[in-house]
Order: structure tokens, then C-alpha cells, then sequence
């Protein structure tokens, strides 16, 4: 058998087979699983408790107009004094209690209404009361100025503009939140797999050196093959847990949402909650998404997905393995980690602050451009649409740099997996590359 | 005897140290080759340098007639100092992978394996995984993967390290057994008595210079200095000592004896002869003990790196 399937064969097959690598192809997934049912029930239980708000309005205008929803319901107490209100509110169990004063004035009502609880109230449930007065306020200075308030709202329009590419592609904003979503899990899943599985070769970059048997290997087999056979060897196990996980987290999250009727998308932020009410209910929603999933570029963004995914993660695995090669233990791997791990970060944060900004803005080009930041940001950028021409040469420079790196990382590799015993210098280092 | 190994001026420079300086060797076909020197003097850059794991910047190596090819690490078995085992590996599969990466076929491999994991009694380990064995086993385990591929050219550098002495006893039969049968072995050791016993030739290496090539017993004549160790029980043990001083160049040693002698060094010179030293010293007494002073390669080594 060809040396390098030997030991791609024997790569993966001991990172396969290695008990911490099985127990957390299973557990993580659960925990994940368990986590998202946890924070999905926790969210459920949040929504059912009903907050109660006395409103003790002397103004006599307001209450009216305050509406009980859901989660918050308004009760009204009058005829009692500020003080016994307060007091009896301490003692029972509402949330709160609303002071509105009588006043002449209606500009007046814009700072002297008080809200008293026993701690700070929450963010939602100010505004919501905030935006019941400012409402109710604007109509009447409406009426006080002798404008028809029915009449302004009859004539207020709302805009809704229409996206179209000048290739007379339909977009929308929802469709632009799918690419964002697309791109960003995209790059996420890069970002994790590079940090996961390149810390993997660097530990069995170290285990050999530390082991002993790097020198028994090399007279046998050529560094670089040693070095390509444990990049691909890796990989593969990796992308075997990962496909694991994949199954399991699909697996587990039906069968929990049949057995306990958890609803694991019940964990939304409430932007979410809102998009779903504008798009007017669930339903349409899941259908519209369908939709600008089938507008968007799948087979450009299917296929760059898998060229920049493996170019980008060769690229840093390459230099994951050089740093094991240059360092004795895992504990003398901090400086060197540094410099990898900042492109990677600073991809991600091009990435999710200008892509989505400006996908197509100077700084979002430049860094799809750079190679240690490509991978991540022009997997944001692809859902966007970027010419292919742009595509075809970011993925040259990427692996144009991949072969460099592997190279040198070939050259540290060689001399450093012979140096027993010694802390490794940067200059040390660029000292090796001339032996 | 043809040469298996010849070592043309290699040089071999890391940054600004001068590891290897025009070293020049010459291995015989069938012969225990045994490579000397201090601690940091370059032996394991050469041996690097002969395995193809370091390229040599000037001067080649020419095994068996033909510049070194990167195929020909079929050919080398090399057991380096620093050397160890995959901790977390089954033993049988590990000795197959490492077999198989030296060019075994599965079915080849598994059948020498056997064989090897009989002659040193260690079949029992096959399924064992190597962090549960001690360092003697673990030992025995690379010496035998080193072999396993029957090589022309073995080479060990420490071979004895971490072996008790009935395991090592035994590993250097085996060592013995494969130059018979037609191996040549380079040897790179600190241990004078294992190069005592089993080199036939040695060079030694110093400071990145070799300053002492040739047979082992052609070195040792070379480096003999006329002088023997002699027990006397003289007629009158008066004046002994002056009247040898007169004559020879002499100074006292101890040995172990069972008589109550004088005992001596006494050093001639290079033409005088030796029947007329013992016929003199019967003259003056009984003479119980005569022995040749040969220096040990342990006495040559000290000497040489000394003297340079």
C-alpha cells in the first residue's frame, strides 16, 4: 500500500477510534440538544407568567387605552392616595404600579408619569407602556391642534420596497436575513472546524515528538507525506464527527419535540417573533422562505463552499501542524497561537459587522481577497452574489497560499520534529527554514 | 572486503555550528562498524544524514556502489536514539504499520512479525497496547521492527539503553546473528565494552572532526606502548626497585593476586625485546605474573578526544 494512504489509514483510524473522540461525537449533540430544549421550555415558561401592572391614572385619560396582552395585564385602582396605592402594591404580587398625575397641560404628561416596582422593570415592558401614553399623547395634541387623527393615519403610507437585481432577480429582506443566515453559518462552521480539528493535528504533531517515534517514521517516510497524511487523516475525522453530529442533533431534536412537545424553534429573540408577524404568520413565511432559498445561487455557493471550506482549512491546519512541530508541549504552543487565531477572528468580525453592512464594499473585497480571511469572509459574501471571475481568483490566491504554507510548514516540520527539548524562538524558527 | 557504506567528505552545517566536517568513512560488507565520539560530536547527524532524514550539504553517500536513492531506506534499518512508540496503540498493529511503511506486504509482514515476536518471547503482546508495557519491553518491540525488513545495512545508535543485562545479552546476539548471516551494522555507542566486544572496526568522531579510523585491533596495536604488568617475588626484594629503575621505565600497579609480590608496570623499549625482559627478570627472582598492557577502547577513546 502507498505510504500516504497508510497513514491517512492510520490517522484516522486513531482518531476514530479514541475513546474521548467517541464519547464526544455522542455527547455533544445531546448537550446541544438538551441546552436548546432547556432554553426552548425555560422561554415557554417565561411567556406564561402573566405580569399584573396597577395604573393608578387621576388624569382619568390613560387607562383606557392600555391594552392587555399576553403577558401583561392592567389593572385599574382608583379613589386611593399615591401612597396607599403604593403601599399595597409593595405587598401584593404585581409587577408594578403606573402613576399617572391629573395635569393641565399635555405636554406636562411627558415627564411626570412614574413607574414603581421592586426592581429594575424589564426593557419590553417599558416600552410597551411608554408607547401606550406616547400614542394616546399624540392624539390628543392632534385634537388639541384640530387635526382629524383617523385622517392622519388614513393618509400615513407604508413603504415596502421592491428588491430586483438588474439580471431581474426578485430579492427581498427576508431574503437578504437568508443569505446573511447562509454566509454566516457558512463561515461559523469554517471557523469552528479550522479551531477544532487543526488543535487535533498540532496535539498528534506533539504526540509524536513527545512519543519518540517521529524519527523511527522519518526514516521510513518522507516529512511532508508524514505531515499531508495526518492533515487528510484528520480532516476525515472530522468531517466523520461532524456528519455525526449533524445526524444525531436531527435525530434527537425530533424525537425530543414528539416526545415532550417541546417546540425547539420556540427559543426566538423577538426580532424574530416580529419578522414572523410582518410576514404575516408562519405559514406564508415558511413558504416565502422556500422561495429565496431557491433564489439563491445554491450550486455557486454549494460548490465555493466545499473549495474555500477545504482550501481554508488545509491552509491553517498546515499551520497548526508546524506549530506542534516547533514546540515540545502543548503548554509552549500560546505564542504561536496568537497569530493564527487573529485572522481567523478578524475574518469573523468582517465578516459579520461589513458583509453585512456592504457585502460588496472595498473592505469586504479586500479581506475575501487576503487568504487567511477569505475562506471566512467570501462565504459570507457568496449568498450576495459575487462574480465568479472574483470567486475563481480568491480561490487561486487561497490555494496558492496553501501550497506556500505547506511548504514551509514542510521545512519547520522537518527540523522541528528533531528538536528534542528545546523552547522554540520566532527567530529561532526562521533560522530552520535556511537549513 | 568490498564496501556496503562509504561516507565521502560530508559536511553538514546548522546555521553557524559545523556539525559535520568532512567526515569520510568506510563500512565494511559484513563487518560491526562501530561509530565513537562524545556527546555532541555529530554521530546522530551522521546517521541522520545516512538515513536520508537530513541532507548532507557537501560530500554523498554511496551505498553498495550507487549514490544513496530514497528507495534505499528498504534497505537501512535504523533504531535511533530518541526513539519510542505510538503510547495509545495496540502493539501488532503498530509493529504492522510501521512494517508496512517500510515497503512489507500485509501477509509478509504478519508472518515475520510472528516469527520475531517467538524468538525474543514476547507473543503474548500483541494486543497489548504499548503504555502498559515497561521500557525494556517497549525495547525489544522497536528492535525487532528495526530487523523486521531485513536490511543490508542495521543501524543502532544505543541499542543497549534501557535493556537489563540479560536483554541486552540477548539483543546483541541477535545483533551478532544478523551480521553472520550477511548484515552489516553500523554502531553507535557510549558503552567501551559492548564496541570491546563487538566491533571489528571504529571511528571516532570529535568536535565535528574524525580523529580516529581503522580496525579495532590495528587501533589497539597503535596505541600499545610496550608496556607489561609483571608480579615478581624476588630472590632479594633490597634495592629491587632501583635496580629495575636503572633500566627500565617503571611504575607500580596493583592487580589481583594470590602470591605476596612486588607487582609493577614496566615499560621497554619499542626494539627491545620482550624475551630479554623476561629472561632478565627471572635473574632477580620468581616471576608470577606477565601480561601485555592493551589499551582498552575505553583508554584509546579517553586518550584521543583528550589529546585533540
Amino acid at each position: 500500500m502507498n505510504h500516504l494512504s497508510l497513514i491517512i489509514k492510520r490517522e484516522y483510524l486513531t482518531k476514530v477510534r479514541n475513546k474521548a473522540f467517541i464519547i464526544m461525537t455522542f455527547l455533544s449533540p445531546i448537550i446541544m440538544v438538551a441546552i436548546i430544549t432547556l432554553v426552548s421550555y425555560l422561554s415557554q415558561l417565561n411567556n406564561d407568567t402573566v405580569n399584573t401592572i396597577e395604573v393608578l391614572d387621576e388624569s382619568g385619560v390613560f387607562f383606557n387605552h392600555f391594552e392587555n396582552s399576553k403577558t401583561l395585564k392592567y389593572k385599574l385602582i382608583n379613589g386611593v392616595s399615591l401612597e396607599d396605592a403604593k403601599f399595597a402594591s409593595e405587598k401584593s404580587n404585581n409587577y408594578g404600579l403606573l402613576y399617572i398625575p391629573k395635569k393641565e397641560n399635555i405636554d406636562q404628561y411627558a415627564n411626570t408619569i412614574t413607574f414603581y416596582s421592586e426592581d429594575s422593570p424589564s426593557i419590553s415592558i417599558m416600552r410597551s407602556i411608554e408607547n401606550s401614553i406616547e400614542e394616546k399623547v399624540n392624539t390628543l395634541k392632534l385634537q388639541e391642534a384640530g387635526i382629524d387623527a383617523k385622517l392622519i393615519e388614513k393618509l400615513r403610507i407604508k413603504v415596502d420596497t421592491n428588491l430586483e437585481t438588474f439580471a431581474g432577480e426578485k430579492t427581498s429582506k427576508l431574503g437578504s436575513g437568508l443569505k446573511l443566515a447562509f454566509g454566516g453559518i457558512a463561515g461559523y462552521l469554517l471557523f469552528m472546524f479550522i479551531i477544532i480539528y487543526g488543535n487535533m493535528i498540532m496535539r498528534s504533531v506533539i504526540e509524536e515528538k513527545t512519543s519518540r517515534i517521529i524519527e523511527v517514521l522519518i526514516s521510513s517516510v518522507k516529512p511532508i507525506k508524514l505531515l499531508l497524511g495526518k492533515i487528510f487523516g484528520t480532516t476525515l475525522a472530522g468531517i466523520t464527527q461532524f456528519t455525526a453530529w449533524v445526524i444525531i442533533m436531527i435525530l434527537l431534536s425530533s424525537v425530543v419535540s414528539t416526545i415532550f412537545g417541546i417546540d425547539t424553534t420556540a427559543a426566538q429573540t423577538p426580532q424574530q417573533q416580529e419578522l414572523l408577524q410582518e410576514s404575516g404568520g408562519s405559514q406564508q413565511l415558511i413558504s416565502e422562505i422556500f422561495l429565496e432559498i431557491n433564489n439563491l445561487p445554491m450550486t455557486n455557493l454549494v460548490i465555493m463552499f466545499l473549495f474555500f471550506f477545504i482550501g481554508g482549512y488545509l491552509l491553517y491546519s498546515s499551520l497548526y501542524a508546524a506549530i506542534g512541530a516547533a514546540v515540545d508541549s502543548e503548554t509552549d504552543t500560546q505564542q504561536f497561537m496568537l497569530p493564527i487565531l487573529m485572522p481567523l477572528i478578524l475574518g469573523m468580525y468582517v465578516g459579520f459587522f461589513t458583509v453585512i453592512e456592504n457585502p460588496h464594499g472595498t473592505v469586504s473585497q479586500v479581506f475575501s481577497y487576503i487568504p487567511l480571511t477569505s475562506p471566512v469572509v467570501m462565504l459570507m459574501r457568496i449568498p450576495f452574489g459575487v462574480p465568479l471571475w472574483q470567486q475563481i481568483l480568491s480561490l487561486v490566491i487561497l490555494f496558492a497560499t496553501f501550497i506556500a504554507t505547506v511548504w514551509f510548514a514542510a521545512k519547520i516540520y522537518r527540523v522541528g520534529i528533531l528538536m528534542y527539548g528545546k523552547k522554540a524562538s520566532y527567530k529561532e524558527i526562521i533560522k530552520w527554514l535556511k537549513y | 572486503m568490498e564496501n556496503l557504506l562509504v561516507a565521502n567528505n560530508v559536511s553538514k552545517h546548522f546555521g553557524d555550528f559545523r556539525a559535520l566536517n568532512n567526515i569520510t568513512i568506510e563500512v565494511q560488507k559484513g563487518s560491526v562498524f562501530g561509530l565513537l565520539g562524545p556527546n555532541g560530536a555529530g554521530k546522530t547527524t551522521l546517521l541522520r544524514i545516512i538515513n536520508q532524514i537530513t541532507m548532507p550539504d557537501a560530500g554523498e553517500i554511496i551505498l553498495d556502489g550507487k549514490p544513496l536513492h530514497p528507495d534505499d531506506i528498504k534497505h537501512i534499518g535504523y533504531l535511533p536514539e530518541e526513539r519510542g512508540l505510538y503510547k495509545s496503540m495496540k502493539v501488532g498493529e503498530q509493529c504492522m504499520y510501521l512494517a508496512q511503511l517500510k515497503g512489507l506486504s500485509k501477509s509478509e509482514a504478519k508472518e515475520r512479525l510472528r516469527y520475531w515476536f517467538k524468538r525474543l518471547e514476547i507473543d503474548g503482546w500483541w494486543n497489548k497496547k504499548v503504555q502498559e508495557l515497561s521500557k525494556g519491553m517497549a525495547q525489544k518491540i522497536q528492535f525487532v521492527v528495526t530487523v523486521l525488513h531485513q536490511p543490508k545495512l542495521l543501524i543502532f545508535d544505543e541499542p543497549f539503553s534501557g535493556f537489563d543485562p540479560i536483554n541486552a545479552n540477548l539483543i546483541k546476539d541477535e545483533i551478532l546473528r544478523l551480521r553472520d548471516e550477511g548484515a552489516t551494522i553500523i554502531f553507535s555507542t557510549h558503552r567501551m565494552e559492548s564496541v570491546e566486544e563487538m566491533c571489528d572496526h571504529i571511528a571516532l568522531i570529535h568536535k565535528s572532526n574524525k580523529i580516529l579510523d581503522g580496525k579495532l585491533i590495528d587501533i589497539k596495536r597503535a596505541y600499545k606502548s610496550n608496556t607489561f604488568e609483571v608480579g615478581l617475588q624476588p630472590k632479594n626484594s633490597e634495592n629491587i626497585e632501583n635496580i629495575l629503575k636503572d633500566k627500565f621505565n617503571i611504575s607500580s600497579t596493583s592487580f589481583k593476586s594470590i602470591n605476596n609480590e612486588l607487582q609493577y608496570n614496566i615499560k621497554i623499549q619499542e626494539d627491545d625485546s620482550v624475551n630479554d625482559l623476561v629472561n632478565y627478570l627471572t635473574t632477580l627472582g620468581q616471576l608470577t605474573h606477565f601480561v601485555e598492557v592493551i589499551p582498552s577502547a575505553n583508554d584509546i577513546f579517553i586518550e584521543t578526544v583528550k589529546n585533540n
